[in-house]
């Protein structure tokens, strides 16, 4: 690790100055970026760590949406919103292990938008919003491939808005060595229609599998999908398995995730 | 009833209080006032031409002590192979340098370049960053196949190619089994290949070379499984320190698998530069370092063909392997595809005609040696798929095709060199099929088909050599060190023992089954022995621990030398009890004179050894020590049956383990608790290899699974409850102790079988597939069941390395 600078502001207003400084990062649960920093890949000159910061943490019910504070642990998240949003809490409690998931953030893994994180595909399958220190951005705009989001400089996510559906799922088949999801399926049925995020799976990070959405939201049953396929096209493809393997994937934790949904 | 001390009692591992409160003394937790750190600058290349270092800016930097370059090590030796190979043709192997620190070319990623010396670890990795070099990277050759072809990139310019030897055995036998194979009613075929692997133990390496300038005496402590085996190769052919002035300490080390036996670089150079700067030079390994420095085990590529006549009975086998040696020959490299392999292709079987072939290649990849097992695995993994193959092909039962082919007679000459001592086959799969409960098998099928999933059951037997030896008999074999081992018995004055053994522990259990021995044969409690192991300082020369060796040769050893204190302590308490020394017993911690009351305690015995004032001065010398070194007459040959039921998943290919069982005989049993804790981890690095681990270069040569992010190593989660037995003994003949071995078993026995389960399962849902390779990821097997491509670029089956999978 090269050195940096550490600072712990408790408001995010404070957070937003501190962040202004260049090469300043934010610190979430530090689950990616301190292994990152340990392996010299990201060399910030300084850390601003979010964790004091009240007013971004926690799991609300507003209406019939469920707003999570950025700073929300995964851990708590699996725990606060199991009632609520079983689909959402489910997906929480199975990212990592008990360590990660104590210090893991719902804002670091939305922030950080790797292609196999599991968060992601939550947040797109539920067409939720990110909320941000100056602005709301929808799902839908928000993922813009790997690794990369609507996210400016130094922008600190503060919450998420997740409209709660009537049903939903989240299946995730793990990578043998990593155990991050190798393609991980949410599904999400609303009164207006279903949503089918996928993750793990594509180049361009998490995305919209709209055929499965069309078939299900007329007949919400496995039974719906026998003959769609994805496609392989712009899957990924190493060591752990073929773009071929993981477009037939998407299709098993599809049926797999409406089963357990239905 | 189950003995609660001495031979054959679980007691508790005395060491783990140690090991699980943190009051372990690791290499790690050796810290030398006033050292400094080394940061290993490594190639991130596979193959390159270093046309300068640069390094002033390096210099110049925060507590930067001081550079070293391959030109520091012009006039110092490179680091030996401890093996030579004599190929099919009588001509030694190819044996190239292997430098210290990389003189003028690069060969794999992970080969050091530079190394910088500093007051901290953190300031000698921030002045490596500063280094310059210009490296001019050349084209690689990570596959076997190409490397050998003409005109291939040669990974070492000054040998004629990268055949490092071309071995076959025994090569009077081709002729014959050529014919018998022509001849065959039946003849299977299977090609495989036996995945890289990376050993993984959970400490990884370090030394710390410390020089004092008083004396001039050299110490290095180091992760080592054989801390007198470093001494000698590193002070004898590296460094040339006399081996008076060179102490090596091997304190606690947690894990090693084969891997932490070998002579490795960063030993020599902690040492050398500790002299040079006249400071402690300590050296940790990161993980990350470890997969691109530590040797690798496996990756041998292989076909074999097994010749059956019309009645099912074996009559040939024949097998052609590609086995990769990496960039150099690490220290036992070349033995394992040849000696610790080809010996063994027996098995359990009474083939008559058997011919190995081996082909020993160098690619720009990191050196591959032993690992758990070592070259046994490699053998029983080829033969067990190739007869569960020819079952299938035939329609027979795999148990029964087995049964029809065991050795039963012992002592049996194999048609490849080596005569098994003891065994019963049958003993052991009658066990298994009774632990196995093979009648239930196909309810249980029943069950798993009705939850929409395969279930497979696969068996396979086992042989293996342990406890290699004698030491004339390897020398012949081109072995250039001895295979004995030492043992030396200190009684004190007060009748406690020390035993100072060559064999080390490095999570094996040493502390607490040795004293066993000595408990039994005294009749002390066993809280009264203490074992010291891991320094050259205060233990006789010895080989250390690998290749299921410590009970059955440094066993044997301080058994040895304890024969001896127990016949001398014999004539003091003759002496005190004025009584010849041929009617004297010991028994239960007292000498007593044949049918007489009378007795004297081991204690007062001992006291009489060091306070001689009642004492037979004129015909023994006081003190009650001894030592021993015990050089085995042959190997010992644990053998077992295994078996493996899976489930898996059609829709997404996935195996999950059901059940393992496993019936070994490794004659007697010292600590039932401890030898089947020794199955259970074998096991677990088994089903690692079967199922999970893998370790993959792309077609340039980097490695691809760095990290376990991508190299998948078991878990709890991925492991059944196991079922172990050892009740079927057939004690060793040769060996005071009649003990086998049992490190190694578990690691050899169990990929067969799951590979076998697999595949029955899979043939089970109507999926005619003959053969996956290991590891049978989902992926792996999701292809095999739908004949699609498994994985992407630069993976196993990408490099193809001699073309099994081509
Ligand atoms: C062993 C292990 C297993 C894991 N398994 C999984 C898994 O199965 N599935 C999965 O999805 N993830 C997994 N993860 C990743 C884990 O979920 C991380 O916690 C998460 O990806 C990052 O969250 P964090 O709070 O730790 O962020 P950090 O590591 O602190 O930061 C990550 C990035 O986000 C930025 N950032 C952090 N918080 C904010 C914020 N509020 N606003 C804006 N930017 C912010 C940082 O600047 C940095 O760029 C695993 C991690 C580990 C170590």
């Amino acid at each position: 690790m090269y050195n940096f600078e550490f600072e712990q502001p408790t408001t995010v207003a404070d957070a937003v100055k501190a962040l202004s400084e260049e090469d300043a990062q934010a610190l979430g649960g530090g689950q990616t970026l301190l292994p990152t920093m340990k392996q010299r890949l990201a060399m910030p000159s300084k850390l601003v760590s979010l964790t004091a910061i009240d007013e971004i943490k926690g799991v609300k019910k507003d209406g019939d949406q469920l707003v999570i504070g950025g700073g929300t642990t995964h851990g708590t998240v699996a725990r606060e919103a199991a009632a609520s949003y079983p689909g959402l809490a489910g997906l929480a409690s199975k990212i990592g292990d008990p360590a990660v998931r104590n210090r893991g953030t719902m804002g670091g893994s939305l922030a950080n938008n790797d292609p196999s994180a599991c968060y992601p595909a939550a947040l797109l399958a539920s067409g939720g919003t990110v909320v941000t220190d100056r602005r709301e951005i929808a799902a839908d705009d928000y993922f813009q491939g790997m690794f990369t989001t609507a996210l400016e400089e130094g922008e600190i996510i503060t919450a998420v808005k997740l409209p709660i559906p009537e049903k939903s799922n989240y299946q995730k088949f793990e990578q043998p060595a990593s155990r991050f999801p190798l393609v991980g399926v949410f599904v999400a049925k609303y009164a207006g229609g279903v949503r089918v995020a996928v993750t793990g799976a594509s180049n361009e990070g998490v995305f919209r599998w709209t055929e499965a959405e069309e078939a299900l939201s007329g007949d919400f049953s496995a039974s719906a999908l026998e003959g769609l396929s994805a496609s392989a096209e712009g899957m990924i493809s190493d060591i752990h398995g073929s773009s071929e393997y993981r477009a037939h994937l998407i299709g098993v934790m599809t049926k797999r995730a409406v089963t357990a949904a239905a | 009833m189950p003995k609660d001390s001495g031979i054959g009692a679980s007691s508790k591992r005395r060491e783990d209080v140690r090991f699980l409160t943190g009051a372990g003394n690791y290499t790690d937790d050796i810290n030398i006032r006033g050292q400094a750190h080394v940061y290993f600058l490594r190639s991130d290349v596979a193959h390159g031409k270093i046309n300068g270092i640069d390094s002033s800016t390096a210099e110049a930097m925060p507590g930067v002590v001081r550079i070293f370059t391959g030109k520091d090590f012009e006039g110092i030796g490179g680091l030996p192979c401890g093996w030579q190979v004599t190929d099919r043709h009588g001509e030694v192997m190819q044996e190239p340098p292997h430098p210290v620190l990389a003189q003028g070319k690069v060969r794999h990623v992970g080969d050091p370049i530079a190394a910088v010396v500093a007051d901290t670890a953190e300031q000698a990795r921030d002045a490596a960053e500063a280094i310059e070099v210009d490296l001019e990277e050349l084209p690689a050759v990570i596959n076997m196949k190409e490397a050998l072809k003409e005109g291939a990139t040669k990974v070492h310019d000054d040998l004629t190619s990268n055949l490092c030897y071309d071995w076959g055995f025994v090569e009077e036998n081709k002729g014959a089994v050529e014919e018998a194979i022509q001849n065959a009613a039946h003849v299977t075929t299977l090609e495989l290949v036996n995945n890289r692997l990376v050993a993984n133990p959970m400490e990884p390496r370090v030394a710390v070379g410390d020089f004092e300038r008083g004396t001039g005496n050299s110490t290095l402590y180091t992760t080592s499984q054989n801390p007198h085996v470093i001494r000698l190769l590193m002070g004898a052919f590296v460094l040339g320190i006399p081996e008076h002035k060179l102490r090596v300490v091997a304190p606690d080390v947690g894990g090693g698998f084969g891997t932490k036996i070998f002579h490795y670089a960063e030993e020599a150079f902690c040492t050398f530069a500790a002299k040079a700067i006249n400071r402690p030079v300590k050296w940790t390994s990161s993980r990350s370092e470890a997969f691109i420095s530590d040797a690798h085990g496996r990756d041998h590529v292989t076909k074999i063909e097994l010749a059956l006549d019309a009645d099912n009975n074996f009559t040939a086998i024949r097998t052609e392997t590609h086995a990769n040696m990496g960039a150099y020959l690490s220290t036992f490299a070349p033995s394992v595809p040849t000696w610790l392999h080809g010996v063994l292709m027996a098995g359990n079987y009474k083939t008559p005609n058997i011919y190995v072939n081996v082909k020993a290649v160098f690619t720009n990849t990191v050196p591959v040696d032993a690992y758990r097992g070592a070259g046994r695995p490699e053998a029983t993994y080829q033969l067990e798929r190739v007869i569960d193959k020819a079952a299938r092909e035939l329609g027979v039962d795999p148990i029964a095709l087995r049964r029809q082919n065991f050795i039963t007679e012992f002592p049996y000459d194999t048609p490849v060199a080596v005569t098994y001592d003891t065994g019963d086959y049958g003993a052991t799969m009658d066990k298994l099929e009774e632990m196995a409960d093979i009648a239930g098998f196909a309810e249980r099928r029943k069950q798993s088909e009705a939850k929409g999933k395969l279930r497979g059951l696969g068996i396979n037997c086992y042989i293996e050599a342990c406890g290699i030896a004698p030491s004339n008999l390897v020398g012949q074999l081109g072995a250039r060190a001895g295979l004995y081992e030492s043992a030396t018995v200190r009684v004190n004055a007060t009748g406690g023992l020390v035993v100072m053994t060559g064999s080390h522990s490095h999570g094996q259990g040493h502390e607490t089954a040795f004293p066993q021995v000595i408990a039994d044969m005294i009749g002390i409690d066993e809280s009264m022995v203490e074992i010291v192991h891991g320094d050259t300082a205060n233990t006789p020369m010895g080989m250390g621990t690998y290749g299921s060796r410590s009970l059955a040769v440094g066993g044997s050893a301080m058994v040895r030398a304890a024969e001896k204190v127990i016949n001398k302590a014999k004539k003091i308490a003759a002496h005190l009890m004025e009584a010849s020394d041929a009617d004297i017993e010991l028994k239960d911690g007292a000498f007593s004179v044949a049918g007489t009351d009378k007795s004297v305690a081991w204690g007062d015995v001992c006291l009489a050894a060091y306070v001689p004032h009642n004492y037979p001065l004129e015909d023994i010398e006081p003190g009650l020590e001894e030592t021993a070194f015990y050089d085995p007459s042959n190997f010992t040959y644990p053998s077992g049956a295994y078996a493996c039921e899976v489930e898996v998943d059609p829709d997404t290919g996935k195996v999950t383990i059901e059940r393992m069982m496993a019936a070994d005989d490794f004659g007697n049993v010292v600590n039932p608790m401890i030898v089947s804790g020794q199955v259970h981890g074998g096991l677990a690095q088994g089903i690692g290899q079967a199922l999970l681990e893998n370790c993959v270069y792309d077609e340039n040569g980097q490695l691809l699974s760095a990290s376990y992010m991508d190299y998948a190593m078991p878990r709890a989660a991925d492991l059944p409850n196991f079922e172990v037995d050892h009740s079927c003994a057939t004690p060793c003949t040769h060996n005071p102790l009649g003990v086998k071995g049992c490190g190694e078993a578990g690691a050899i026995g169990s990929p067969p079988s799951v590979v076998n389960a697999v595949i029955d399962a899979l043939n089970s849902g109507g999926k005619d597939v003959p053969h996956i390779d290991m590891p049978m990821s989902p992926a792996r097997v999701w292809a095999a069941m739908n004949g699609a491509a498994a994985t992407g670029h630069g993976t196993a089956e990408g490099r193809s390395l001699g073309g099994a999978s081509s």
